[in-house]
């Protein structure tokens, strides 16, 4: 049985259908990436997972249990299973690096304190940002603040982890050191869902690739096979267009 | 002029002095206690206010009308409105409390205003962050949101309550013995009304000030950046 597996997903913004039946499926310890053009509905789809855009129907198992969100303890259950790292990093400004990794595992999870700390230093270690545990995000660059937003999510220790375009807000010569921090995620056998527009990372890190345009899914496979021999035109447009470049 | 100075010294004299001083602690205290309760209750409203559901639409509805209503309503209607309604309640309600239910009252209604404006100027993503880690609507607001919205509460708030000190003379009209009521009637003990009122006036500026300097002091505290506001301490012996 997959670990997380989505069937027929919808959901609307006001009378805009964005999400048109969405279904995929994910195993322990795989990295799935959602690739697409903007605005085919690939933030939405993690939105949905998180509960914070609203499913219109379909279903959600997650670790052989039934999701509907349509109570809020079914979406407290998929928040407290899933983690997710968003564009903008999201970093609560009022905090410190070591708040934003502690909040959650201690008032909400009520962890240890101890061991709380202990796994947030080991995290900022991995993210290699040991020296900026007492900063406030406006101390720190764009590429460091997406690390702590990557360690913030890990410090949760969730089942799934969701990647929103962690890197197209990050200048260039940025993007490096966040990728390097997924890939050590990616060796340990975290499980992650992944939208992004780094073609490489993707071919190199997933071991499934689902194309998605306009709120459906047009093709999915290994990277090989939708990278190389795609078998739809609109496959085939995109990645012919975005390998180019 | 030559009638001021003639009885200046008179005027001045202990028992006035100690009079007027206890009419501003009485104009101060209730002006305080009125906003700090009606800031405090204000975070409540606007807390209910923002209770998503259709369930909780008449809760929205009772919260947006009073705010709307009682900032239409002159401050001195509020006065006679609370003192004729707490008297047909409990008839030996001191007019101190009564003073302060009021001001209590309508600093609500201008306070949640600022409240609310305060906490929507903190990006939504803040709270879909705290969402997904599933902090409650309560805690993303006391832990999350509130300290983002402080910068942007403060200054208006304080600047609200240092209107309001003045404002405050309207509550003399039902006999509350502040400064404006202890000004009229040395004013009727034949004192020249230059004087009396030339102190009281004084008297006010007194009141006021120092709360716009620490209003000042804290908007430009809050302004400076969190990582900055923390090195600057420490460098502090
Ligand atoms: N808050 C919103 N209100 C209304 N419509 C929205 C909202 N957010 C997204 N949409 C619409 O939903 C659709 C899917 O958006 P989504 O953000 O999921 O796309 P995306 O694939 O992540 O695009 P991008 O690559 O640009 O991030 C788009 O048509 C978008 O305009
Ligand atoms: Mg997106």
């Amino acid at each position: 049985m997959p670990h997380l597996a989505v069937s027929d997903v919808r959901a609307k913004y006001g009378s805009l259908e964005v999400l048109k039946g969405i279904s995929f499926s994910i195993e322990k310890g795989e990295i799935v990436a959602l690739v697409g053009p903007s605005g085919s509905g690939k933030s939405t789809v993690l939105r949905a997972l998180m509960g914070l855009t609203p499913i219109t129907g379909g279903d959600v198992d997650l670790a052989g249990e039934r999701l509907n969100y349509s109570s809020s303890r079914e979406v407290r259950a998929a928040r407290d299973r899933m983690a997710i790292v968003f564009q903008q990093y999201n970093l609560f400004q009022n905090m410190t690096v070591m708040q934003n990794l502690t909040l959650a595992p201690l008032k909400i999870k009520r962890w240890d304190r101890a061991e709380v700390e202990a796994e947030a230093r080991r995290l900022l270690g991995l993210v290699g940002l040991s020296d900026k545990i007492d900063a406030y995000s406006d101390q720190l660059s764009g590429g460091q603040q997406q690390r702590v937003a990557l360690a913030r999510a890990l410090a949760l220790k969730p089942q799934i982890l969701l990647l929103d375009e962690v890197t197209s807000a990050l200048d260039p010569e940025l993007v490096g050191e966040v990728l390097d921090a997924i890939r050590k995620l990616a060796a340990e056998g975290m499980t992650m869902v992944i939208v992004s527009h780094e073609m490489g990372f993707v071919r190199e890190v997933a071991d499934k690739v689902v194309f998605m345009d306009a709120g459906q899914i047009i093709e999915a496979g290994t990277p090989a096979e939708l990278f190389d021999t795609p078998k739809t035109d609109r496959a085939q447009n995109f990645f012919s267009n975005i390998l180019r470049h | 002029m030559e009638r001021i100075l003639e009885q200046a010294p008179r005027f001045f004299s202990g028992p006035n002095l100690t009079l007027l001083f206890e009419s501003a602690m009485l104009t101060l205290g209730m002006t305080l206690a009125g906003c700090l309760i009606g800031f405090g209750l204000a975070f409540v409203l606007v807390f209910l206010r923002q209770t998503p559901g259709l369930w909780a639409l008449p809760l929205r509805l009772v919260c947006i009308t009073y705010v709307e209503v009682f900032r239409r309503i002159p401050f001195i209607v509020v006065i006679y409105l609370v003192l004729f309604f707490i008297q047909t309640v409990t008839p030996d309600a001191s007019l101190f409390t009564i003073a302060v239910i009021a001001i209590c009252l309508y600093a609500v209604a201008y306070t949640a205003d600022i409240i609310r404006g305060g906490l929507e100027s903190v990006p939504a993503t803040q709270v879909e962050a705290a969402q997904a880690m599933n902090l409650s609507r309560l805690q993303t607001n006391l832990r999350i949101v509130l300290p983002q919205a402080w910068p942007v509460i403060v200054p208006p708030a304080i600047a609200f309550a240092v209107s309001f000190i003045k404002d405050t003379a309207l509550v003399s009209q039902v006999g509350v013995f502040e400064l404006t009521f202890r000004g009229k009637e040395l004013n009727n003990q034949g004192y020249s009304g230059i004087l009396v009122f030339g102190t009281i006036a004084f008297c006010y500026f007194l009141l006021s000030f120092p709360l716009s300097l620490l209003g000042q002091h804290l908007e430009k505290r809050l302004a400076t950046p969190r990582g900055e506001r923390r090195t600057r301490k420490i460098r502090q012996p």
